[in-house]
């Protein structure tokens, strides 16, 4: 068996009574991206400052490319690039400066750094902003400057905390293309995420991450077929028709919706989404009810969060 | 070694480049000082003797000194803002040598204090000091004050790497700065302080370097009895080694600490 990119067991840390990991397992193959999901404060970062070197576990081993990451740190930080939660780039600095003096601390030589630098800021769509300082640049560049200072050494093994967190949708496509074209090329990525279809468009392996443990995972249709299937969303124009809208949604798939008192929807959850569809659009046109929306979806975040965690609290 | 010095070496860079970006940064070593000078020179100066009747040759001196500590305010912010943006992380989380993160920050810091000097020496000039010593005496104060502002700069640092937030290091590096540059020989003699703060003012390694330089720069030096104050050029290198030893490993030692436990 070839060695794993990165291979955790029983990773454990506590900041004082809090328990931010408790016993994590996690395995990733070389040129994979596994996405770790879970909410704020599920010790999704934690995990990420373990296996980069900045936090000591208190229970547990790791290797990051067959090296431990608390014996042989160093030999894991000269095969990994970090891009954090914050984009960690000196805003005093011009982002060619920047990835210059990221590149010089890879102990390149000046003529090889700069070249570095330039083809990074290219390949990042950063090559006319490359003279200004960082301060200037929008979220979204900050971001991808990031992304190309954790670039500069082409390490094998890349690791994104929650890369997108507060980026406008344009900038989030296009970071999603630069993560998927690095997997492409070979290199191993774990990103931490909170969005579902972010995780889902990019990786091939899930896990999901709650109260420091990892409550499943899989690849994303493992987790969704877990989560049983898609969401169909109606909602009535207001509330005398509401029980209408229910019975027909109702008799159109055999179950009976979920109501969500605040916004009026009604939620139901369908193993096939366009028959599904097909069969509730079929029951209100029979009955003249007009509905304000008709949607079908996948499971959010909090249904697979929920589904999951239920089955723990039964199991 | 090596890549200790050259990581150094690039990250000090860095921080010179922030003068360019941010040319304010050098304030605190500049426009500050050149105000005190003024200040003291053509204000305070008027109310206060001092042995030998010129104040502006007694006053320079101690701006100088004062300034150079002042730098470990600035470093302070550095390092707090640094460790609370992630950009500290991202050091860490490189194969570079950790402790160049803050020899090359503590080594930028005496770039600018050699601006300082150049701006306050031409300010002093102007205002009728002068080095009257020659140019030997005078280069040793200049390293005198640079060696100052060095280990000065890593108490700023180790301060630093306490604090949470940039307006705590505001706080802290004013309560630190006054009483450290005011309860010292700096604008006005020690002879006219109650007891306990001349004592204190006498052993202030802020006081051993202004006497000093006021000796290789040439003037009237207050009679005094204190060692410190007898031997200052000695009391000063050792006070300067006394605190590097002391908040360079500290420094380092914090530094892993802060890193790992958050």
């Amino acid at each position: 068996m070839a060695t794993a990119a990165i291979r955790a067991e029983g990773l454990a840390k506590r900041f004082g009574k809090t328990r931010a990991l408790d016993g994590v397992d996690l395995v990733v193959e070389p040129g994979t991206i596994l996405g770790l999901l879970g909410p704020n404060g599920a010790g999704k970062t934690t995990i990420v400052r373990i296996l980069t070197t900045l936090l000591r576990p208190d229970a547990g081993t790791a290797r990051v490319d067959g090296f431990d990451v608390v014996r042989q740190g160093h030999e894991v930080r000269r095969r990994i690039g970090l891009a954090g939660q914050q984009a960690a780039v000196d805003e005093y600095l011009t982002g060619r400066a920047n990835l210059v003096m990221m590149a010089r601390l890879y102990h390149m030589p000046a003529a090889r750094a700069r070249a570095r630098a330039d083809a990074l800021l290219e390949q990042l769509g950063l090559a006319a902003a490359g003279d200004r300082l960082v301060r200037t640049y929008s979220g979204g560049m900050r971001r991808r400057l990031d992304l190309a200072a954790s670039l500069v050494a082409a390490p094998p093994i890349i690791f994104l905390d929650e890369p997108t967190t507060g980026l406008d949708p344009r900038s989030r496509l296009d970071l999603w293309a630069m993560i998927e074209g690095l997997a492409r090329a070979g290199t191993t990525v774990l990103l931490t995420t909170q969005y579902l279809d972010e995780a889902d468009r990019l990786a091939g392996r899930i896990a999901v991450i709650d109260h420091g443990r990892v409550v499943a995972s899989g690849t994303p249709d493992d987790l969704k077929r877990s989560v049983g299937g898609e969401r169909i969303d109606v909602r009535a124009p207001d509330t005398e028709t509401l029980p209408a809208v229910r019975r027909a949604v109702a008799a159109a798939l055999g179950t009976e919706p979920a109501l969500d008192p605040e916004t009026g929807r009604l939620t139901a959850q369908v193993a096939d989404g366009v028959a599904g569809l097909r069969a509730v659009v079929r029951e209100l046109d029979r009955a003249g009810l007009a509905v304000n929306d008709l949607a079908l979806r996948r499971p959010t975040l909090d249904e697979v969060f929920l589904a999951l965690t239920e089955r723990e609290v039964a199991s | 070694m090596g890549w200790l010095l050259a990581d150094s070496w690039t990250v000090a860079k860095r921080h010179l480049l922030h003068i360019r970006s941010m040319p304010e940064k050098l304030s605190g070593v500049t426009i500050q000082p050149i105000v005190f000078v003024f200040m003291f020179a053509y204000i305070f100066g008027s109310a206060i003797a001092v042995p030998g009747g010129d104040y502006r040759q007694f006053l320079l001196p101690g701006v100088f000194v004062q300034s150079m500590a002042t730098a470990s305010a600035s470093i302070m912010a550095g390092i707090v803002s640094d460790m609370a943006s992630g950009v500290m992380d991202r050091f860490r989380s490189l194969p570079m040598a950790r402790a160049a993160v803050l020899i090359g920050h503590t080594g930028a810091n005496l770039v600018e204090s050699v601006l300082g000097i150049v701006a306050m020496a031409v300010c002093g000039l102007i205002v009728g000091w002068r080095p009257e010593l020659g140019l030997a005496p005078t280069l040793a104060a200049f390293g005198l004050l640079l060696l100052f502002g060095f280990a000065m700069s890593w108490v700023g640092v180790f301060a630093g790497l306490f604090l949470k937030s940039s307006e705590g290091a505001q706080g802290l590096g004013f309560v630190l700065i006054m009483p450290l540059t005011f309860v010292a020989n700096t604008f006005v003699p020690t002879g006219g302080m109650p007891a306990i703060l001349r004592a204190i003012a006498n052993w202030n390694p802020t006081s051993a370097v202004v006497t000093a330089c006021r000796q290789l720069f040439g003037g009237a030096v207050p009679a005094a009895t204190a060692w410190p104050q007898v031997h200052p050029v000695l009391a000063s290198l050792l006070w300067c080694a006394a605190l590097v030893a002391a908040f360079l490993p500290l420094s380092v030692w914090r530094f892993r600490r802060a890193m790992a436990a958050r």
